[in-house]
């Protein structure tokens, strides 16, 4: 009795940490804007939701390469997460931070419901199914492996990009100060620019590797948008390691939590640990200050 | 002229359900009435820069513990009403006041609200046996559907009475809020709270009072919202959706403003339903545009946040009052009016 039981929780606390790798991937994006930008994207999971959609498209329907249309949606996403920041962030950058939080939280509304009037609210998916990998009587998603191993490649990418490259080190010195920086001759609006282009497109690859184990439907993102938030601040807003760590302790206790009853029990047990956090670390796991 | 006109307003708004309205227009304001309540209850603190995303979580506790109370356990909401305030009081203290304690504002305090809001929501899931989950809950039906004990009412008329006191009761209290010296040490508090302690305002405690109040009418909007419609579900009172939809109405009417929420309401609501009818219209014509009202209502919140911040009401009283506001020094915030 004891061995069975072993066996399940083995298995919970594998797949929680292999689910962390997408958690861990969703909010990197999240937290370098914010770290950069100080706006939290509200709409973030949404984008990731037209990245699974160009997926569903250029893959399920018209079969182009999965590699190609993985490419073209990070693309497309980039893209969109760059518009996002010319056409709503930019001119209120200047209003207080709670109208930013709201803006974008209106093209929340905005990208449901138009992905809702081009493609209506069916779910669909790629139709593909990967194999399940099974040891030893416990059964891993091979699917999360794979997000699991790029979420981690992107991570180490983007310390690179953030530590190895000019402009990655201009993303940094700004944001830790903002006004100085600008002052130093830095152009903000252009890291502002390669900043969202480059959280956008983190939310691309999320969304190639979410397609893989979920179905695609307008309101997909209401189902991973909260938790990615609460990550980033569980981790300390804009700190990209904490965000890492909070994003496997979350998927833990959703894992784990999920074994013992309904799956939304897990849920709950994350979000009741992140407002204890909050309270214990109200700066974040790693933040400062 | 002046002092007579909110009298006459009133008796206007008393005598709608006796002079013969046809149901649909008294439907609608009743739904306007409820919706009003909920958003002036948020503007109670989010006019003083405390930013809630969590009274979608009132409101499901207004409606669900009052609905729970009289299924399973009989009791008449007139017991269940008080009991469900009572409980979104103590949630609402138990999230806040850590978060008042350890200065947690801004951002930080709208995402711990966000986390509030669905915790609730997905309690209501995972307790799908009692709750019914995502399809929802209908309170049982007593007798012939029309019952002061039960505080159901099969004709409009009566509930269209019944909403108009509570949105009478959440301006009240504004008014009574904006007129006490809460209010002065709340404007503080929102500019610095490190100063306004020193200057001798118990930051924590003030913040808490104006919060619990909130949650307790947003709840009292709940259970109303319960007892008109008899089905609740948690994406219609509750979750991030309608926690953002209450803020985004307030900011469309006008959130420093008395009258801002219910314009607001009176806005998104007329809107929504405008749109819902075209849509049905095109459906049976053929053309499916589902979403469309959605659309425009998103396009339009994000349009208003960064030309029109004060809302519709807040920019027409700064308009009205151009000649005096223009000499002095724009104020960052406009005072309130009614």
């Amino acid at each position: 009795m004891d061995g069975i039981f072993d066996i399940y929780l083995v298995e919970a606390l594998v797949n929680g940490l292999l689910f962390g790798g997408v958690l861990a991937l969703l909010s990197l994006g999240l937290n370098l804007i914010f770290g950069v930008v100080d706006v939290i994207w509200i709409c973030y999971a949404e984008l990731v939701m037209f990245g699974m959609y160009t997926m569903y498209w250029l893959n399920g329907v018209y079969e182009i390469h999965i590699l190609l249309s993985a490419l073209a949606a990070i693309g497309v996403v980039a893209i969109l997460g760059l518009l996002v920041h010319v056409l709503v962030i930019a001119p209120i950058l200047g209003s207080p931070p709670i109208n930013q939080l709201l803006a974008t939280g209106g093209l929340l509304f905005f990208f449901q419901s138009v992905a809702t009037l081009m493609w209506g609210i069916e779910f669909k998916n790629l139709g593909l199914r990967l194999p399940i990998l099974e040891y030893n009587e416990m059964y891993f998603s091979y699917a999360r492996l794979l997000a699991f191993g790029v979420a981690l490649t992107g991570m180490v990418a983007l310390y690179l990009f953030l530590t190895r490259t000019y402009i990655g080190a201009a993303i940094r010195a700004i944001s830790q100060d903002r006004e100085i920086m600008v002052l130093m001759g830095v152009d903000s609006r252009k890291v502002y620019w390669v900043t969202a282009l480059v959280g956008g497109g983190l939310a691309g690859l999320a969304s190639c590797l979410l397609v893989l184990q979920y179905d695609v439907h307008p309101f997909v993102g209401i189902t991973f948008g909260p938790i990615t938030f609460i990550i980033c601040v569980l981790g300390g807003l804009g700190n990209m390691l904490g965000g890492f760590i909070g994003a496997f302790i979350l998927s833990l206790i959703i894992s784990v939590g999920g074994l013992y009853a309904e799956l939304e029990w897990g849920y709950v047990m994350a979000f009741v640990f992140f407002i204890v956090m909050m309270f214990i670390r109200p700066q974040g796991l790693l933040g400062n200050k | 002229m002046k002092k007579f006109l909110p009298y006459a307003i009133g008796l206007v708004m008393i005598s709608v359900p006796f002079i013969g309205t046809p149901q649909y227009p008294l439907h609608l304001m009743i739904v306007i009435l409820i919706w009003s309540m909920v958003y002036t209850s948020w503007s109670l603190m989010g006019r003083f820069g405390l930013v809630s995303l969590g009274h979608g979580a009132f409101m499901t506790v207004g409606a669900y513990v009052t609905a729970l109370l009289w299924n399973y356990g009989g009791i008449s909401p007139w017991i269940g009403i008080p009991a469900s305030l009572l409980t979104a009081a103590a949630l609402a203290f138990i999230v806040a006041y850590p978060c008042f304690q350890f200065r947690i504002i801004g951002h930080y305090f709208a995402l711990v609200t966000l986390a509030l809001s669905e915790v609730v929501r997905l309690i209501i899931m995972a307790t799908r046996d009692y709750t019914g989950g995502s399809l929802g809950f209908t309170p049982n039906r007593e007798g012939d559907g029309t019952s002061l004990y039960a505080l159901q009412f099969a004709d409009k008329e009566t509930f269209y009475l019944v909403v108009l006191g509570g949105w009478a009761l959440s301006l009240l209290i504004w008014k009574l809020v904006d007129r006490s010296m809460m209010r002065y040490a709340l404007d503080a508090i929102s500019e610095d709270e490190e100063s306004s302690a020193a200057a001798g305002i118990y930051v924590t405690r003030t913040k808490l009072k104006i919060t619990v109040l909130s949650a307790m009418m947003t709840a009292l909007g709940g259970a109303f919202y319960c007892q008109y419609q008899m089905f609740v579900a948690p994406d219609v009172v509750g979750g991030i959706g309608i926690s953002l939809q209450i803020i985004f109405a307030v900011v469309v009417g006008g959130i420093y403003t008395w009258m801002g929420p219910t314009i607001g309401a009176i806005i998104t609501i007329m809107m929504t339903e405008i749109f819902r009818n075209i849509i049905t219209d095109l459906r049976t014509e053929g053309i499916d545009l589902a979403g469309l009202d959605t659309t425009v209502y998103g396009l339009m919140l994000v349009l208003f946040i960064i030309f029109l911040p004060k809302g519709v009401l807040g920019e027409l009283l700064d308009r009205l009052a151009g000649g005096r506001a223009k000499k002095q020094a724009p104020a960052t915030q406009p005072a309130d009016s009614g």
